[in-house]
């Protein structure tokens, strides 16, 4: 459980700063045109902003995960290293490693390596298809 | 009838300026604010709406009290029933043509409305479209019926049409004079182009610097009506070239570029970048300044 909320507060960042410049780049003049039309904050942020910001939504989900998957720091520092509970990929290959295991390494490493590719592969995807519809 | 009573310090590329404005609109007219950029026009649009607060004034439409600094009433835009067009659409790019007019309606059975406002653009087709996919006209043509679905109080359109061709231009200034018939909701329109003003309206504000510097019917403003042309045409003075005793002056009206001959002593005050009337008695084009 602290691992979780220590994993939180160390990803945090990385899923507000995406989300943070989406509604910075957001154009000022649509969110006026929602107010003229007699919308009120909420119902502009519902159902304009939002709606318009999903890749930045997206990528700063995706950015936090990927990020806290090969989580290292935080997790030897608070959680330990429970096998089969809280040891995170990155802390199974720094094992190997320390045991001289290589062979194992490598095969957690290709293991994290793939799923890293796909998360970012997945996120291109899906961005790009999204982008479509803005601008 | 609207009031408007406002005073703004401003900061513009020209320096800053003191924005300091008093006139009224009755119902069913439409003015158009005219003037060089910079002087305050999108302002004044701005501070009837609720986008931008006066430093002091006081605004009335109709019975209602949108603006008033000595009483400290400032009804937020969403209370204030306006419309509001911009000069680049802003259509909402997550919805449809269909969904951004729906978005637009406070109740949600009216579906009648947008059905003959779509009819009256022409845009019944394209209804299912998503705003990216339209041409500029189409989009601003969906800009204005959005805004009239809040069956608004008055009518702000911020140079809609500058960003548009010339022809795309002509052909949305008679749709916007068939809606403004239809409505009859009092209309502020900013423009900085004369053939608009001529077309479209009741009665014409210049703003200088900041203040009105005249007003009156658009005939009046540019003293044409003490003339009796055949035909008449607005342009703006490109050369001025000295051919003897003549002066050959090249004028652009519209899209085309014409040559017109004037005396030394009529064109002796023109400049380049000059506003004219290019317009012809029975046989011999005359030109003018305005």
């Amino acid at each position: 459980m602290g691992l979780v909320i220590a994993s939180v507060f160390f990803s945090l960042p990385f899923i507000v700063n995406p989300i943070k410049a989406g509604f910075e780049s957001f154009p000022k003049s649509l969110i006026e045109a929602s107010y003229a039309l007699g919308k009120s904050r909420w119902q502009t942020l519902l159902r304009v902003i939002l709606p318009n910001i999903k890749p930045s939504l997206l990528t700063g989900v995706i950015m936090a995960f990927a990020h806290t998957i090969g989580e290292f720091g935080v997790v030897l520092m608070i959680g330990g290293s429970i096998p089969g509970e809280t040891r995170t990929a990155s802390i199974a290959i720094f094992g190997e490693v320390e045991a001289l295991n290589y062979a194992n390494a490598n095969f957690y490493s290709a293991i994290l390596f793939v799923i890293s590719f796909a998360i970012l592969f997945l996120l291109n995807t899906i961005n790009r298809k999204a982008f479509k519809t803005f601008s | 009838m609207i009031k408007v009573k406002a005073q703004k310090k401003l900061i513009t590329s020209h320096g800053p300026i003191n924005l300091n404005v008093d006139f009224q609109i009755l119902d069913q007219e439409l003015i158009t604010l005219f003037g060089p950029s910079g002087g305050g026009k999108t302002t004044i649009l701005r501070m009837i709406a609720g986008l931008t607060d006066p430093d002091e004034g006081f605004i009335q439409v109709g019975e209602e009290v949108w603006f008033d600094s000595e009483k400290k009433i400032n009804k937020p835009i969403q209370e204030r029933q306006i419309s509001f067009v911009f000069q680049e659409y802003n259509l909402f790019p997550n919805m449809t043509v269909l969904e951004n007019l729906q978005y637009a309606l406070k109740d949600k059975k009216d579906t009648a409305m947008i059905a003959e406002l779509l009819e009256m653009v022409h845009l019944t087709q394209l209804k299912n479209r998503k705003p990216e996919t339209l041409s500029g006209g189409q989009k601003q043509r969906v800009a204005l019926i959005r805004a009239l679905l809040r069956k608004p109080k008055i009518f702000l359109l911020d140079e809609p049409l500058s960003s548009l061709d010339l022809e795309l231009r002509l052909k949305l200034q008679d749709e916007i004079h068939i809606i403004y018939n239809r409505f009859k909701i009092p209309t502020i329109f900013v423009t900085h182009d004369l053939s608009e003003v001529f077309k479209l309206s009741n009665r014409i504000l210049i703003l200088e610097q900041g203040k009105i510097v005249r007003s009156g019917r658009p005939g009046e403003i540019f003293g044409e009506d003490n003339l009796s042309g055949k035909f008449k045409f607005v342009g703006t003075i490109l050369e001025l070239q000295k051919d003897n005793f003549l002066i050959i002056v090249t004028v652009q009206i519209g899209a085309n570029v014409t040559k017109v001959v004037a005396t030394e002593e009529e064109a002796h005050n023109w400049v380049v970048g000059d506003r004219v009337i290019v317009m012809s008695k029975a046989f011999n084009p005359i030109i003018l300044k305005v």
